[in-house]
């Protein structure tokens, strides 16, 4: 085992530390105006889409080159790189990896810039965890499909200028799995109507999405017709960066720590219960479980071996995290956790409340955990399917 | 960046396990378990493998050792987990780095060969009565007497101590909190007496060391004579290492004998392993087994390196370990049915291995609470 830095990796980290010690204000001094000068800054560094191959605007950073980057920022509290999340998350990458030379021109530098936010149409109200059954149906009618039918849970679909969606094409394929093709769909084509979905924390950011006779072009299928669901798996393998959210985590254990140690009940600081110090700390090591054993996967693809279901693990302590810290931190703040507004006795205006609200789009999004330990009994125990 | 094994410690693990598979099966291993008072150990196959330089593996090469890391240790012990192999391994190399460590050269020339060639067996003596991993809990008096010191006290829950020919000891000799000091103590010296208890896990020999006016000669401490809780310290923090290593691969074994066993039980007309309740626990040790196995890695890894954070990684990696092996192991006692609740069943012998790693050089509140605390809490 070696956990050093090459040479020249050791040189990255050091470019990486001086343009953050340039360029980035430091927390508590960033301005809008000085953020939109580092965006800018950024952008010119092709530090966004940094893992993107250079020709297409992209930073052509190898894997470790990756993961130095995003230590170094995270160690300074950076914001994420680029604005907009799923064109940069998996967008972005599909189109690199099946897109025609036209969508690649018209699609990526606006990703890159962040021009505007791309929305994600996969789920349907009978299709969630069993994706591949989907029904939005799609007929080909001249040069255009026709498209009929509803999304749901469709993030910031009401912020989104453009979708990527999933429909069928094919109603007699034999696999389901088949027949399921990919678009991208301008959101203002008449026809299609966002409907915003109040969640349990009072806010909304998913929506239902409607189709009503909405015409694509066939110059916006992204793919072959049927290769949806190839499309889609590619785009959602380029997601499971093996270490992406542990960084989000250390930073939420350092602010329950925090929130413990000043949180006096009983003319205790709660970071003196017992039981407190003992989820935390477990809490804490989970979350250096999930640190280290993304490195584990690191090393296997840095080995060229290919990252198999095993980054399930790691999703399933996310979402144990995502609900246990909200949890842990209602329970250090004891009756005022039942608080959510603006007076002296709730803390924070009620911001770990919500937080312990929120942990759905995260633990159901991607896959619900009872779906993740289904594809590691099946694809690392080999477990029969049921 | 290499979060992995070389490809020699890769060669080693499958030389190490084919050994194993031939030699200890556990029809064999439970036939060496199974012998009231026997050894610790199948003394020919000990003989083998400290041939095969398996048991000198991470002892100094100037004393008869092979020189290797602890890492590369690692991977041995995940073996000998896996087919619960009897043997005196972690006592040894626990005693072997403490003379290493604090020894001066005249000690560790004088122990570590024996040792490192298995002709001896070593092992840590450190609880006692008091039950705790503190220095107020070393209560076993050393009085200097001229050039002797004269030990009394009782250590309990020694591992393999009727085997061990050579017991590093941690005594006090006054009453402020570190005062405590490493002893060599061997066996035969007049006022020492070694014998096992029963144990559950019949694979693990666990006993006491009574020492009554036992008199040793003052070059017989390691290091400095008072003043060595630091190093006391260091010696469980390798044993919580060790232990946790050799669980990775006992626990992954238990894991896959029940998931064999899913597989091939059938109840309603179907494979057991179909359904979503005997697969999902399944893959919640899945996760738990390669979680402890990450931290145990990086811990060993920092243990060799002296790394800053190798306390609080040893920690991490015992706590977590200590808190989900056992739930493994009863769970698959669970999932086998009635059969796992048998003596002739194997599964049963995972689960008694968790329950002696548990509380093994500390459990889960112990370790957690030392993750608190050298977390800034």
């Amino acid at each position: 085992m070696d956990f050093q830095l090459s040479e020249q990796e050791e040189s990255f980290r050091q470019e990486v530390v001086s343009f953050l010690d340039e360029n980035l204000p430091e927390d508590g001094q960033r301005t809008p105006e000085s953020m939109a000068d580092w965006s800018t800054k950024i952008r010119e560094k092709r530090w966004v889409g940094f893992s993107w191959p250079e020709n297409v605007g992209g930073g052509g950073g190898s894997i470790m080159e990756q993961v130095i980057l995003k230590d170094e920022m995270a160690k300074r509290k950076a914001p994420s790189l680029g604005s907009c999340f799923m064109g940069l998350a998996w967008v972005g990458p599909s189109i690199i990896q099946y897109g025609t030379e036209e969508q690649k021109q018209k699609y990526i530098p606006d990703i890159l810039d962040g021009k505007y936010q791309w929305c994600t149409g996969y789920s349907e109200p009978d299709s969630g965890s069993d994706l591949a059954s989907l029904k939005c149906k799609s007929e080909r009618d001249g040069d255009d499909y026709v498209v009929n039918g509803q999304k749901i849970w469709t993030s910031i679909a009401m912020w989104s200028k453009m979708m990527i969606l999933l429909v069928r094409t094919d109603q007699a394929s034999e696999s389901k799995h088949d027949g399921i093709t990919c678009l991208l769909v301008e959101m203002d084509t008449p026809g299609i109507e966002v409907r915003p979905i109040k969640n349990m924390s009072g806010g909304a950011m998913f929506a239902e999405v409607f189709f009503d006779n909405v015409r694509v072009p066939v110059a916006n299928r992204l793919g072959a017709e049927g290769e949806g669901w190839k499309v889609t798996i590619s785009a959602l393998a380029s997601e499971r960066s093996s270490i992406a959210e542990v960084h989000g985590l250390i930073r939420k254990i350092g602010e329950v720590k925090e929130l413990a140690r000043e949180t006096v009940r009983g003319g205790r600081a709660m970071s003196d219960d017992p039981g407190i110090r003992r989820r935390i700390a477990q809490a804490e090591t989970k979350i250096e479980a999930m640190r280290l054993n993304g490195m584990r996967f690191l090393t296997k693809q840095l080995k060229g071996e290919p990252l198999g279901s095993e980054t399930s693990i790691n999703k399933l302590h996310r979402a144990s995290l995502e609900i246990g810290l909200g949890e842990l931190a209602l329970e250090i703040l004891g009756s005022s956790a039942t608080l959510m507004g603006s007076e002296e006795e709730s803390v924070d205006g009620g911001a770990w409340a919500r937080f312990a609200l929120n942990w759905p789009e995260v633990v159901i999004g991607g896959g619900t955990p009872n779906i993740q330990k289904n594809i590691i009994a099946e694809r690392m125990l080999g477990l029969p399917k049921d | 960046m290499n979060f992995g094994f070389s490809e020699e410690q890769e060669l080693l693990r499958a030389e190490v396990r084919k050994f194993l598979d031939q030699n200890a099966s556990l029809e064999r291993v439970r036939e060496i378990a199974e012998q009231e008072d026997g050894p610790s150990t199948d003394p020919a196959l000990w003989a083998r493998m400290a041939e095969l330089g398996w048991v000198g593996l991470a002892m100094p090469e100037a004393h008869g050792g092979v020189g290797l890391d602890l890492e590369t240790l690692l991977v041995v012990l995940e073996e000998t987990g896996r087919s619960l192999f009897p043997s005196p391994l972690i006592s040894t190399v626990i005693a072997a780095k403490a003379i290493e460590r604090f020894g001066s050269e005249a000690q560790q020339a004088r122990w570590i060969p024996s040792l490192a060639d298995g002709s001896k067996v070593g092992t840590f003596a450190f609880l006692e009565r008091t039950d705790s991993f503190t220095p107020g809990g070393v209560e076993t008096l050393a009085k200097p007497d001229g050039d002797e010191l004269v030990l009394s006290g009782e250590k309990l829950f020694v591992t393999d101590a009727a085997a061990a020919d050579l017991f590093v000891v941690a005594v006090r000799s006054g009453s402020d909190a570190d005062s405590i000091s490493l002893v060599v103590v061997e066996k035969g010296t007049k006022g020492v007496e070694a014998s096992n208890f029963a144990a559950m896990d019949l694979t693990k020999r666990i006993g006491k060391l009574t020492l009554e006016e036992a008199r040793v000669d003052a070059d017989c401490v390691l290091g400095k004579q008072g003043g060595s809780w630091e190093a006391a310290q260091w010696l469980l923090d390798l044993g919580a290492a060790l232990v946790t290593a050799e669980a990775v691969g006992s626990a992954e074994a238990a894991l896959n004998i029940t998931t064999e066993f899913a597989k091939e039980r059938v109840q309603f007309d179907e494979q057991i392993g179909k359904f979503q309740g005997v697969k999902h626990p399944l893959a919640e040790i899945y996760v738990d087994v390669e979680s402890f196995r990450s931290l145990v890695y990086y811990a060993v890894w920092a243990l060799d390196q002296d790394a800053e954070d190798a306390r609080i990684a040893v920690s991490r990696a015992k706590a977590y370990c200590a808190d989900t092996f056992p739930d493994a192991g009863i769970m698959g006692v669970q999932l086998h049915g009635g059969v796992g609740y048998t003596w002739e069943y194997d599964i049963q012998l995972y689960l008694k291995r968790s329950k002696w790693v548990r509380p093994m050089f500390g459990d889960a509140d112990y370790h957690y609470a030392r993750v608190a605390q050298l977390g800034g809490l």
